[in-house]
């Protein structure tokens, strides 16, 4: 009897242990979010997507500013061939007035954001996913409304600018999920502002 | 008299090129800073990953003052490795550094291929700051989060006794 419990517990704390982040291949959690257009977004509203370039980022954040620029330009690029990005802000506002939902719609209208902007307002989405930091990107795969996680990581090896990356990793796995391919680099690591909650 | 006036300039000159050296801020690639995380000797290294414009990693550096001072008489080393980048850093460095009171040694590292370099930090750091290792010899312990001092304290009591 005890061995058994020890073993139910056992495999309780193991599938807690998964739950705490996704990684390659696991399935990803539709969300519904709202948008600063105030409106509410969700995965399964993109009838046609082939997939997802999911990056939490958020205002404040120094090199997820540096990126915003290079986010446009994966969007314009993608988002045609069936791979729009989605971004969420992850942050507690409370904790970070830049982050409010107020200052999302001014960032995005100044920058003339061509993706929805996402507030997580009960900071779930980015528990389930495992994000840590901003920016932190969630590529997914969409087949038969089910999502498959095939990319977590960074956006490129360069927050300085795009012309001094040297690895383009959002754009290299893209590319190979287009090709029906798996991509070749499936994690990478980038530093970033961690994500702030109570 | 022409002496010492001469004397006392030289003097004068020392200490303020002491006061500059000692606010010299340099900046390092990740492969000219790594053996920093390596030394093997008898001194407990405690070494921050922050930045200037991350609040948490601001409200904990009074922490590692503190642990500074209260660990003066101790083999510790406090570096505080800056991630921040832009124009004039040394000089922004310098300002905050005189602001908020912060004597710890303060490095620059610009290294923006970070996917090569912060895996050779530690394994289970994914890259948010602020971030802590702290380490004697082959003993460490890595904070991914904010510390409190208590976390810091127990974490460098724990390193010297273990060595005792």
């Amino acid at each position: 009897m005890k061995r058994i419990i020890s073993l139910g517990l056992f495999i309780l704390a193991t599938i807690g242990l998964n739950a705490q982040s996704y990684q390659i291949g696991d399935k990803a959690a539709d969300f519904k979010l709202k948008n600063v257009d105030g409106k509410y977004v969700s995965l399964s509203d993109y009838k046609d997507a082939k997939g997802f370039i999911v990056i939490f980022t958020c205002n404040h954040c120094p090199f997820s500013v540096a990126y915003e620029d290079r986010i446009i330009k994966l969007d314009r690029k993608y988002k045609t061939k069936g791979f729009p990005v989605i971004a969420i802000n992850p942050n507690d506002p409370e904790l970070f007035e830049s982050d409010s939902f107020e200052n999302m719609i001014k960032r995005s209208n100044k920058k003339g954001f061509t993706f929805p902007y996402l507030i997580d307002e009960t900071q779930d989405v980015y528990r389930k996913y495992g994000a840590t930091k901003t920016p932190h990107v969630f590529i997914l795969s969409t087949k038969n409304g089910k999502h498959t996680v095939e990319y977590i990581g960074a956006i490129d090896n360069n927050y300085k600018g795009a012309d001094q990356a040297t690895k383009h990793y959002i754009k290299d796995a893209v590319d190979a999920l287009l090709q029906n391919k798996k991509p070749m680099v499936t994690t990478t690591k980038a530093i970033g502002c961690s994500i702030k909650s109570k | 008299m022409k002496f010492s006036v001469q004397f006392f300039l030289l003097i004068l000159l020392l200490s303020t090129t002491k006061l500059v050296e000692a606010q010299e801020i340099k900046t390092y690639n990740f492969n000219e800073l790594e053996p920093l995380f390596h030394y093997q000797n008898d001194t407990t290294y405690v070494i921050n990953f922050w930045a200037m414009w991350c609040k948490p990693c601001v409200e904990e550096l009074p922490y590692f003052e503190a642990i500074r001072k209260d660990y003066a008489d101790k083999k510790i080393k406090v570096i505080l490795v800056s991630l921040d980048f832009g124009k004039n850093l040394e000089e922004r460095l310098n300002k905050f550094r005189k602001l908020r009171k912060v004597n710890a040694e303060i490095v620059v590292l610009d290294d923006p291929d970070a996917d090569t370099w912060i895996r050779k930090v530690d394994e289970k750091w994914d890259g948010a700051i602020p971030a802590t290792i702290i380490y004697k010899n082959d003993k460490k312990e890595v904070f991914t989060r904010q510390v409190s001092y208590k976390e810091l304290a127990e974490s460098i009591d724990k390193m010297n006794h273990q060595s005792n």
